[in-house]
């Protein structure tokens, strides 16, 4: 084992796909000479040379575009948005396109494309640049999404997603870049939907990814002193969802939390709280709860901002609610 | 005014938009401004030269992120953007916004927008307002020239082409966006010669030198205002400055910027007024007035309230609460 960054962890898991596959290729705005905006590309321009690793001008319909059309006849582009905001202005090529070719070519023509970048509110970066696109893209069938929230995922995961025949959205939590993390020697892939229980409790089952994943630790590390154990899941892949892992956890705790950075009307904190009240409903002693960004547009001023991303508190409130600790 | 009345009132507006950022550069650095803070530094005459322009207050403005230097120029008071990048409920957009989105609607200024080009088609709306309700205003759209390879700036100068809209695109070409020089980012890099693509005239004018930026800005505004249609205006500029305060401008020679600063629109006007006669006494005396307005404005941004929390549940729909 080794201990890396979550953005060198990335970095290592597309050098090795670039030196393993001549076809991999990574593309976006200051990825090369700059070395990356969040310098998770890092080195690459050196390693690879400017064929395989390529500056865009500021034009992200244009590059994503590009990315989908090598893909459709043979090459395995990765895409970087330098953050997720910017790919809003790519939507169309990623929904239109991206999710659709595989479906429209009667099955003919596979979409092996990987578009990756950072999401989530940094800090006061303020409304348009503090989007959590996870309920955008989850919504898509054709795509796939991963959100990794430690750095030997975040290698292991992105690797499978370069090695994975459809598109791929990848969402990197730009806040937690440099949390540093075990990644073992040997090559991983992290298989597509399989989720992972980051700590065992029989009290409450806690779902968190992303930036969250580290708040919803500590606040079970606050709870235990209340003596209330938590087991938190990462479910590392929020499509394809794995209820399974979800569901056993529940069946055992009879309770659940989703902390998610995202508003909380739809998107995958619905969706995993609905499927486990469709499918775990005999084994709930209590209302699932959500933790979620308040519902408006983030604002600017720091003490702001922190009331409307999930707090410690916030989790642990939720937590002795579900468990009739606290009203 | 005489000329040099007006050249030593635009030196002013300069050196208070210089002043005021090199002081929100110091607040950033003691953690009182956070988030993105893209500085104008080097820039300051195309936002005072295109100020004096237009009719402030009647005519509408829209910039980038970059956005303070236009802000100010256009007679912000520099208590409410200090206010703002503090995070502040009597900012500009009381805390809400930051640095990246300064509005001050009674001057014209319609914000500083933060997704680049998304700005360019919206300020084409506000030319059709002009336009929808017979009034003779002028927009005016700012951008950089990495904006130029954008989706936005394609379709909105085909809009304002197609429609002859009264508005003016300007092109602050700084010469990089972010870490990238403009020939690693546009097959043309003579930014002026795109206009032809979309039926209106184009322009290269000269960014450190305020008083042509402001005849030739007023030229076009001119033209648009008497239903001539819409410029394209590109001003060659460098800013001195990384592009956030993030970065370390690795990609830039300091021979290069020193070279550049020879250019710096402060020091420029500067000389033009004293070899205009204008003594030494006089710059001072400006100075001061404006070293007093400054620290006015940080000692009113340090002492403000704290942004609402009420406002950021308020300013979601206008309607009222819901979602
Ligand atoms: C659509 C989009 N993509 C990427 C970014 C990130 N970004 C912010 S500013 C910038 C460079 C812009 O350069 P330019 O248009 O020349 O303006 P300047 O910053 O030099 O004033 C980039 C890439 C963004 N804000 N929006």
């Amino acid at each position: 084992m080794r201990t890396l960054r979550y953005r060198e962890a990335l970095r290592e898991a597309m050098f090795e796909e670039m030196r393993r596959d001549e076809t991999v290729f990574l593309m976006g705005e200051e990825v090369g000479f700059y070395q990356g905006a969040y310098k998770v590309s890092e080195g690459l321009l050196d390693a690879f040379g400017q064929r395989r690793v390529i500056d865009t001008p500021i034009a992200e319909n244009g590059f994503a575009g590009v990315g989908i059309g090598a893909a459709m006849v043979g090459l395995r582009p990765v895409i970087e948005f330098m953050t997720w905001n910017f790919s809003f202005v790519a939507f169309d090529q990623i929904i239109s396109n991206a999710a659709k070719v595989y479906q429209m070519s009667g099955g003919k023509i596979p979409l092996p494309i990987v578009f990756r970048g950072p999401t989530g509110a940094a800090k006061q970066v303020a409304s348009q640049h503090s989007h959590s696109v996870d309920p955008f893209y989850t919504n898509i069938p054709g795509l796939w999404v991963g959100f990794p929230s430690t750095p030997r995922d975040a290698k292991g995961m992105l690797k499978t997603a370069i090695r994975t025949d459809d598109p791929v959205i990848f969402l990197e939590g730009e806040t937690i870049y440099n949390v540093k993390g075990e990644v073992p020697d040997e090559e991983e892939l992290i298989p597509l939907g399989k989720a992972r229980v980051a700590r065992e409790g029989k009290d409450c089952t806690v779902v968190a990814w992303g930036r969250p994943y580290y708040t919803a630790l500590s606040a079970a590390e606050l709870l235990e002193k209340e003596g209330i154990e938590c087991e938190v899941i990462d479910p590392r892949w929020l499509r394809p969802l794995d209820m399974n892992t979800i569901i056993d956890s529940v069946s055992k705790t009879n309770r659940c939390v989703v902390v998610h950075e995202h508003w909380a009307y739809g998107g995958p904190g619905a969706e995993i709280a609905d499927r486990v009240q469709r499918d775990g409903f005999d084994h709930l002693d209590a209302p699932i709860l959500r933790v979620s960004n308040l519902d408006m547009p983030m604002p600017y001023a720091s003490h702001l901002e922190e009331l409307c991303l999930p707090t410690v508190e916030r989790i642990a409130r939720a937590v002795r609610q579900v468990c009739y600790r606290e009203g | 005014m005489d000329q040099t009345g007006e050249l030593e009132k635009f030196y002013r507006s300069m050196l208070l938009i210089r002043r005021f950022e090199e002081e929100a550069a110091r607040a950033y650095a003691r953690g009182k401004i956070g988030g993105f803070l893209h500085l104008y530094i080097g820039q300051e005459a195309i936002a005072v030269g295109a100020a004096a322009a237009i009719r402030i207050g009647y005519d509408y403005v829209f910039q980038t992120y970059r956005d303070h230097g236009t802000a100010l120029a256009l007679g912000m008071d520099p208590k409410a953007g200090m206010a703002e990048l503090y995070g502040k409920d009597t900012g500009c957009a009381r805390g809400l916004g930051g640095s990246m989105h300064f509005f001050d609607v009674e001057h014209g200024f319609l914000g500083g927008w933060a997704v680049v080009g998304g700005h360019i088609p919206v300020a084409v709306g506000a030319a059709f307002k002009a336009r929808y309700a017979e009034e003779d205003r002028v927009t005016l759209c700012f951008f950089g020239e990495g904006a130029t390879n954008i989706g936005g700036f394609h379709e909105g100068l085909s809009l304002a082409g197609l429609w002859k809209l009264p508005v003016v695109f300007i092109c602050e070409n700084n010469e990089y966006a972010m870490g990238t020089p403009l020939k690693r980012t546009s097959p043309v890099t003579d930014i002026a010669v795109k206009a032809d693509g979309y039926g209106m005239p184009g322009e290269v004018l000269h960014g450190h030198d305020v008083q042509e930026v402001r005849s030739r800005v007023a030229a076009a505004v001119e033209r648009a205002r008497s239903g001539g249609g819409p410029s394209l205006l590109e001003i060659k500029t460098y800013r001195f400055r990384g592009h956030s305060m993030s970065d370390p401008g690795k990609y830039r020679t300091p021979e290069e910027l020193e070279e550049r600063k020879k250019r710096d629109p402060l020091l420029v006007t500067r000389q033009t007024l004293l070899s205009g006669g204008v003594d030494e006494a006089r710059l001072e005396r400006i100075a001061e007035e404006v070293e007093a307005v400054i620290a006015e404005a940080i000692t009113f941004a340090e002492e403000s309230e704290p942004a609402k929390e009420e406002s950021m549940h308020r300013f979601v729909y206008a309607a009222g609460e819901g979602g």
